[in-house]
């Protein structure tokens, strides 16, 4: 499953639009690690409104993935995840830990832009 | 007379197996994971399971697939509809004859991980779940039996 991902400014948008495999979830990772550098954005937002389930290998990834990025100098914010999702995450006891989480892309903008409309949580 | 007696079982199956959709998913590499999780999710809400339930079934079957790609490459995940008295639930059963766990307790207390993952998945489900239990040996394999009732 090939995700979809758009440079918007300096930002990457990628969005997961149908159900993925561990082993997509991981080309999706070392896609953005890499476009980062080559589009030389500032920021990735993570669309993953059309993801199924996020168990613990869905949260290891996207998690290695922000601290890749990161790394890489640019900002990850995850957003759209559905609420019988962040149910099950919590009850498996999985946490994003510092990735930063927005309601939807419109909130992913706002985040990076720095006018959040809502509270958000703040890497740093 | 013999008929009679044929027929009668016959009809006592067919109404139960109405009463006990099984399905039996093969996982032999990580886009079975999807599968099984999929037709889980499926069955969860033809159950009466809600939606949120039903995420929560496909991940418990995304975890214990998983395993069994990882630590055993191949076995398969079974899918049984049944009753207990008088309530209805999901019977999800995964089945590998892989390497076997050598130290459950450690594997169910969570934070433990041979293979560099989070060590979540086994006490996530444990949670997650109404009964779990877990038949190990090791070298000859493991089945794990999570069953979820409706509320
Ligand atoms: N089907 C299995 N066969 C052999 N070992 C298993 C199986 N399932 C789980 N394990 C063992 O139990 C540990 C914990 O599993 P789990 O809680 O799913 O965490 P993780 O998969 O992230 O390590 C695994 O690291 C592995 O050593
Ligand atoms: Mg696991």
């Amino acid at each position: 499953m090939d995700v979809p991902v758009l440079k918007q400014r300096d930002y990457l948008i990628a969005s997961v639009q149908a159900v993925l495999t561990d082993r997509d979830l991981v080309v999706l990772r070392d896609r953005l690690v890499e476009q980062v550098g080559y589009y030389r954005s500032i920021g990735v937002i993570l669309d993953v409104t059309g993801l199924d389930v996020m168990d613990s290998f869905s949260v290891r990834t996207l998690r290695d993935m922000a601290h890749m990025i990161r790394l890489r100098g640019a900002d990850t914010v995850i957003v759209g995840i559905q609420p019988e999702v962040a149910f099950s995450m919590v009850q498996l006891g999985l946490s994003l830990e510092g990735v930063p989480t927005a309601l939807d892309l419109e909130e992913g903008l706002a985040y990076f832009d720095n006018r959040p409309k809502r509270n958000h949580t703040r890497l740093r | 007379m013999t008929r009679g007696a044929e027929a009668l079982p016959r009809m006592a199956s067919g109404l139960a197996k109405n009463l006990n959709e099984t399905a039996t998913i093969a996982i032999d590499a990580v886009a079975d994971i999807v599968t099984a999780r999929q037709r889980g999710r499926e069955m969860a809400l033809r159950l009466g399971f809600s939606e949120t339930e039903s995420t929560l079934i496909a991940t418990i079957i995304s975890e214990l697939s998983r395993n069994v790609v990882l630590y055993a490459q191949h076995g398969e995940i079974r899918l049984e509809a049944s009753t207990k008295s008088g309530k209805r639930g999901l019977v999800i059963i995964s089945h590998d004859e892989g390497p076997g766990i050598p130290d459950v307790q450690r594997a169910i207390v969570g934070g433990y991980s041979t293979s560099g993952g989070l060590g979540l998945g086994l006490c996530g489900v444990q949670r997650m779940v109404d009964e779990l239990h877990i038949d190990t040996k090791i070298g000859r394999g493991t089945t794990i039996t999570a069953k979820k009732w409706l509320s």
